[in-house]
This record gives C-alpha cells, structure tokens and sequence, in this order.
C-alpha cells in the first residue's frame, strides 16, 4: 500500500499523456507532453509549430497554463497524503475506499480532458482560413482522439497515456491488491 | 525517454504505428553487384554515404555533392555573389567580400580542405582558397554557410592554399606569383632577385575557429604551386612545390622550363612558430581585410589589419630547405603515414617520391649540394625513395587510399593510375574523360582515408554530356577502388571547374548540421522576433522597416508614407521555428537581390523607388498553402508629400 500511494508522485516527474501528429512534411513527428502542471513541447517548438498549423482552420492556440495546472498537482498532493495516513494507521478497508477514490478522480480528470479537447478541437474561428465540413453538411471537427489513433486531415494523431500516469495507474492498482492482501489476511 | 515511452506502450499492450525508419539492408552481394549503376543508386529518401565538396573554380563557389550518387545539395556561395541567397547582395553579407582593393564580387576557388583533429578529419569546418584577389575562407558545417575571409597580403595567384595541418593549427596559403614585397613600383625586368613569395601560415583558433595571419615566410622569387602537411612522423612540416626557379618574368611556358629539377620546399613550421614566439620576424606595414560572419548577429564585419609579421627564412637557421624534384612539379601529396612527399613532375612521365626519414638524416648529416638565397639545398639523390617509371603523361596529383595504395592523375594521357607505396610499380589505369586534374578520396589528405571511392575531376568534357551550345557541362568521374582494379561507376556533373574536393563520412558531419536559427538568440541590431515591436521608422531620407514574416503574411504588409527618393531598408526577422520554412522576400525595382531567409534569421535589403505609386512585395520561396497570399503593399507618395508614416496588419 505504501509504494501503490506514493507511486503517482512520479506525475512531477514523468508526463501523463502525448498527443503525436504524424504527416508526410514532419518526418520528426510533431509532439506535445501533457504534464500535470504544463504541456511541453516533445522536441523543440513543437507547440508554437502545431499552433501554426492549426491556425489555418481555426483551431486555437493551446494556452500556456489552464486551470487544472493547479488543480491537479494540489488533488495528488492530498490524495497521497490521505494514502499516507491510510497506509500508516487504517486498516484494510480504507486501502479499497482510496483505491475507489482515485478510480474516481482518475476518470473526472479524463473526463475534463475530453471536454478540454473537443472544445479545442470545435470552437473554431468562424474566419477560418480553411473550412471543411462532414459528408452530412456539418462543419468538420478537428478533435484530438481521447485514447488511440485518428487520421485528422493530412495528420494521424495519436494520443497515448505516458509513464506519468502508468506509475499512478500502477499504484492504484497496487492499492486494490494490498485491500485484497489484507482481506485474506484477517480471515 | 522514447524507449521509456515506447517500453510503456509495449507494457500497456497498445498497438500504435510507428514510422520511425528501419535501416533498409544494404544491397546484397548477388548476380547484380557488380553492376555500377546499383552501386551508386541511392534509393529516395535515403541518404548518401559521404559528403564531398567540391570546388566551383572560376564560379568561386563551394559545391556540396552526395558520394555514391554525384548529386548536388547545395552550391555554398563563397567568394561570388549569389542572388539567390542574396550573398554579397544584403546589407548583412555584403562585408564579406570586402579587400583592400574594395569591395570584389567575385573569385577563382580552388582547393577545399576539412579541419583535422589528431590528423582525422572532424568535420568542423571547410577551408577554401581564392585564388586570384588572395583569400582564405572558412564554411561552418553546422550551417553550410562562409562564416569567415581573410585576405591574404604580399600574395598574388593564392594557389598552393588551403592546406591543414594535423590538428587544424594553421591552414596555409602560399602563393602561385611572386610579387614585389611590399608592392611597389618597379621595372617588371628586375624581376629576378627582387620579387618574393610570401608562403602565409594562418592560425585557426581552437575554439572558436577564428583565423589571423601568424606569420609570412618570404620566400625567393619562385612560383609555389601546391602544398600538402606533413602528418605523423613529419607533422611540423610543410611541403610546397615550385617551379619557375629560373625566375622568368615573361614567356613563362618555355623559360620556366629549362631548368631540369626544381624544388619541393620543406618548411619546418614548428621550428618557425618558435621563433616567432620567442618575438622573431619583423612587423611589416600591410593593408588587408578580415571579414568575420556572425552566426548571432546574423551579419558579417569587416576589418582592415594594418601589420603582418614576416619573416626572412635564411634568418632561421633548420627552417626551410629545397628538395630537388624534376620537371616543374605540380601536385604535392604526402602518404598517410607521412613518410612519402610525391612530387608530380608536370613535364615528365616519372613521379618522383621523397623520404621524410632519409630527409632528415640528410639534413643531420649536413649533405647540401648548395644553396637558394640563403636556403640549403639537399641532394636529390640523398632523399629520393623511389621513382614510378613511365607511369603515364604529365602528372598532377595523388591521393591514398590508406592500404598502401596511390592514386595519380596523369592529365596528358587522361588517366588515372594506381601504384604501389614502398614498391612503385603501376598496379592499375584507368582512362578518364577527359584530362583529369586533381582527383580526391575522402579523407586523402588525412592520417586515415576513407579508402573506397576516387573522384576525378575532369578539365575537358567535351562529348559526355548533351551538348549544351559551345560551353558545355564541367564534370566528375566516380571510380570504386575497392578493389584491386579501377572501376568507373558514374559520370556527373558540376559547377565551375571542379579543381580539388574534400571528402568526408557523412556521419561525421549530418548530425552537427543545425536545422533552425533560435530566434532567441537573434542578436541581429535590426531584428524584430516578437510581433508587438515590429515598427517603421525614419530618420531624414533613410526609413528603416522592422518586419517580420511566417506562415503566412508579413507584418506589416501595408505601409504608407514612403517618398521617392527615400532609401528604404526592410529588415526582415523569420519567425518560424520550424525545419526547411525559408521565406523570401522582394519587391518591384529593388536594385538588388532578393531575400532568402532562415527560420530564426533577419535580414537586410535595400529599396529606393523613384516611381509613385503602391509597389507590391512578396514572399519568393513557396513556403506554405497560403503562400499566394503572402504578398503587402508599399505607398510611395512624391518627394514633397506631407503623408505619415504609417504601417498595418489586418486593418
């Protein structure tokens, strides 16, 4: 339970998702890292450079800070703190009660990256350079995919969780088998 | 990080399409390998084994080809003009081609050299002579770009230039015509005893690469015609050939040649540098341009030096001393192992190779057959290793392949011959076509050749190629030496005359090449990296335009105000920060080149219109889908307009 809680610490350390946009003109794939508190370019000027494109269909430019930058590192700062307390002084219940809390907060947090991309990927400039639109009329969204791969245009985008949240994911993990451990223990 | 990125998605069981590059296999030893067309296909999108640059000649320019392939990436403007690139043209370059006879636009380059690190090609830099307006310029390898020209002094006909020594301490310019030293009025008749030649020793700063003159040897009035370091045992010496040892001011084609030897000159630098060091030599009042490219600034300066330090080589005793060699040798080449100075004896059928090892015995045992203007003259038979018999007609240059393999050109008989180092028998010929000049295998100025490919470089083309009117096509032989023969594998062409080629492992140098100027960096005095200081100003007749430009408009792109008769200079700041996003820029009647413009750089033109009306500009390199719509529009009111001032971006 110990190591499960103090694992998604790694968050300040290692990025949690990238987005990649891969197209015939970039054999160096265009590339951000989506950190708790920044987004940062995979090599250098990637951002300022997807920016650029984008720019032709109206896309915004992706902010410099967002809220969450601030949200987060504070929500995995008193998660692991909570963690630490239960780890020390509660019994085996608690493990499975922190483990359904970060299950949550895990999925809120994805949740708000979903919103946070399809609003980046349709509140389009209305004097877009360029306008597409959807086979049914509509105009065409440029939204990055949550998890997997998409062709967007001439780009295949890849959005992929990275080792930032692999340690978290592993350490909730490790919460439910140390519940489980300590279940079978008391028996 | 990516194997920590890719090891996750692995763990994490995803599939995700990967692009990255396999190394394709290298071509198979079937039925087809000894096809020549299969060894010099480089398939698209894959790159070339080694970079060679070749000399423009008479263009002045430095080429930069692909070995196998013989296809050209870049002509590197040196010592000529080039509108495209608008070096030579814009305010920031136009130093460069500063002298002491003003500003020259134009030169004769001939022989590029690589910087050495323990007598190994690095990599760092190219050296490169101009022949006729005496000059030495550097290109920087990590921007293909000439970043620095000195002017060479008491030099005419810069030919026997520009050669490296072991660790790139100096590179050397020697020159082909002997003049007066300093110039001064003279009968052209009292040439003989009178007239010198200045063999100049530049220092390359370790560091930063910077070069200064650090001494001239005055030489006697010969003609220096090439040059090569010594390496290994005789790193700290410098062989130069001349002729013309009979002083001949006139009609040099017959009484340059009668006498039956002339020299090799073997210039013991290191024992030079010493006494220069220890404040030898004489401070000579001079005149000549040091033109200095800075990568930040994004602008070259130029400065006059007022002072050289010659030094009168009968005054260092163990200096300098003439190796007898036949013939009016040409070609000055020294084996990897740097025992062996071939001198190619133009006017003979025989190569002659001197002994470093028996040269110096010689000199220790104190075996002169008498003097030059101070100089000992050794016995020719006292450093003589061997002699290649009849190996061909007329001689000119010779490269190793570091197995114990020389190749020389012969450029009467239009060939190519290989022959053994130690042995000098004649291993192999090849004919080239037609009459080859120098010839160049990567690295065969270095300890370590890269033994696989010889290029020759032709001086007559004649019917190769489709005719091309009466000036047709100069060109390049590729032949494979890998193996015991000779074998031709590709004609191509090239710019100017290919004189002499630098060859290098492409690895050594690619992953150095920079592919962006950081814009924050930029410490050009007119540059605008930020879109909220782009400002018109003027200041009397003169308006200064600060603007910038990516993808895809300039800022600004409507400017008003402007009177005929101003002088208006558009410093343009590229914005992008992204790989291969030139954008360039002229408008209608500039009396000058246009702009071609890196990412992260800013440049300079000059404009001034003598016509009212509302003059266009344009971006001239095809930067981006909405290229077309990369154009502005300039006012030009008459002279005595009483109109602001004013400039905009999407109003």
């Amino acid at each position: 339970m110990f190591v499960g809680v103090l694992l998604p610490l790694f968050l300040f350390v290692f990025p949690l998702w990238n987005i990649t946009l891969e197209a015939p003109q970039y054999p160096t794939p265009l590339g951000m890292d989506i950190y708790i508190n920044d987004f940062a370019d995979a090599n250098p000027h990637d951002i300022k450079n997807i920016n650029l494109m984008n720019h032709y269909v109206g896309m915004k430019y992706i902010p410099d800070a967002i809220p969450e930058f601030k949200i987060f590192p504070a929500g995995i700062i008193i998660t692991t703190i909570l963690g630490l307390l239960i780890a020390f002084k509660a019994n085996y219940k608690w493990y499975l009660y922190w483990f359904i809390l970060m299950v949550s907060l895990s999925a809120a947090g994805l949740y708000d990256f979903y919103l946070w991309e399809h609003d980046y990927g349709h509140d389009l400039d209305p004097k877009a350079i360029m306008k597409f639109t959807n086979p049914d009329g509509t105009v065409m969204g440029f939204q990055p995919p949550l998890f997997g791969s998409k062709d967007i245009l001439n780009f295949k985008a890849h959005s992929y969780p990275q080792l930032g949240a692999l340690f978290m994911g592993v350490g909730i993990a490790m919460s439910l088998v140390a519940y489980f451990v300590g279940r079978k223990e008391n028996k | 990080m990516k194997n920590i990125k890719y090891s996750v998605l692995a763990f994490l069981g995803l599939a995700m399409v990967l692009t990255s590059c396999q190394p394709k296999s290298k071509t198979s030893n079937g039925a087809l390998s000894s096809g020549a067309a299969e060894k010099v296909y480089v398939a698209p999108g894959e790159h070339d084994e080694y970079y060679a640059f070749i000399s423009g000649g008479f263009s002045g320019q430095l080429s930069v080809y692909g070995l196998p392939s013989g296809r050209l990436f870049k002509v590197i403007p040196v010592f000529s003009q080039d509108a495209e690139k608008a070096y030579g043209y814009n305010e920031e370059t136009k130093p460069m081609l500063n002298t002491s006879h003003g500003f020259v636009p134009w030169d004769d380059s001939h022989h590029p050299d690589i910087s050495q690190t323990n007598g190994e090609l690095d990599g760092r830099y190219v050296f490169i002579n101009g022949n006729n307006t005496p000059r030495i310029a550097k290109i920087d390898l990590t921007t293909f770009e000439t970043t620095e020209i000195i002017e060479v002094p008491n030099s005419a006909g810069n030919h026997s230039s520009s050669f490296v020594t072991e660790n790139t301490e100096y590179v050397v310019a020697g020159t082909r015509f002997s003049v007066p030293v300093p110039q001064r009025d003279m009968s052209i008749k009292e040439y003989k005893g009178n007239f010198k030649g200045a063999l100049s020793f530049i220092s390359v700063d370790p560091e930063d690469g910077g070069m200064d003159i650090k001494f001239q040897l005055l030489m006697p009035g010969f003609d220096y015609d090439l040059s090569h370091p010594g390496r290994g045992a005789s790193h700290g010496w410098f062989f130069f050939t001349t002729y013309n040892t009979e002083e001949a001011n006139t009609l040099l084609e017959v009484n340059a040649s009668q006498n039956d030897k002339d020299f090799i000159a073997a210039v013991n630098w290191k024992a030079i540098e010493e006494y220069v060091n220890n404040g030898g030599g004489k401070k000579m009042p001079s005149n000549y341009a040091h033109n200095v490219y800075d990568e930040h600034t994004h602008t070259a300066t130029s400065t006059m030096k007022k002072e050289v330090l010659v030094v009168n080589p009968a005054e260092v005793p163990g200096a300098v001393y003439f190796l007898p060699t036949p013939k009016s040798p040409h070609g000055c080449d020294v084996d990897p192992s740097g025992e062996y100075i071939v001198g190619a004896g133009k006017l003979s059928a025989d190569l002659t190779v001197h002994s470093f090892t028996k040269m110096l015995a010689a000199i220790e045992g104190e075996k002169f057959d008498g003097e030059a203007y101070g100089i000992p003259i050794l016995k020719f038979e006292d450093v003589l290793a061997g002699t290649v018999n009849q190996a061909g007609l007329g001689p000119l240059h010779t490269e190793f392949d570091g197995q114990g393999n020389a190749y020389t050109t012969f450029f009467i008989s239009s060939e190519v011959v290989k022959w053994k180092l130690g042995t000098w028998d004649v291993v192999d010929r090849q004919s080239t076509y037609y009459s080859v000049g120098h010839l160049m295998i990567p690295g065969g100025n270095s300890r370590k050749p890269f033994g696989k490919y010889v290029v020759a470089m032709n001086k007559i083309t004649k019917d190769r190629y489709l005719p091309t009117g009466p000036e047709v096509t100069q060109s390049a032989q590729l032949f494979d030496i890998s193996g015991e023969k000779m074998e031709l594998l590709l004609d191509f062409p090239t710019i100017g005359e290919p004189h002499y080629a630098a060859g290098i492992e492409a690895s050594i140098v690619k992953a150095n090449s920079k592919k962006i100027f950081s814009l924050t960096e930029n410490k050009h005095e007119y540059a605008t990296t930020n879109d909220n200081d782009v400002k018109v100003v003027r200041n009397g007749k003169e308006v200064h335009i600060y603007m910038t430009m990516i993808r895809s408009h300039f800022n600004p792109d409507n400017i008003e105000g402007v009177k005929v008769g101003d002088k208006v200079y558009f410093h343009v700041t590229n914005l992008e920060q992204d790989y291969d996003v030139p954008h360039g820029v002229s408008i209608i009647g500039a009396n000058t080149s246009e702009l071609l413009i890196m990412p992260g750089q800013t440049e300079t033109f000059v404009w001034e219109p003598k016509q009212v009306g509302v003059w266009p500009f344009y971006c001239t390199d095809f930067c981006s889908a909405l290229h077309q719509e990369m154009q502005g529009y300039v006012r030009v009111s008459p002279a005595n307009s009483n109109i602001e001032l004013s400039h905009s971006l999407g109003e």
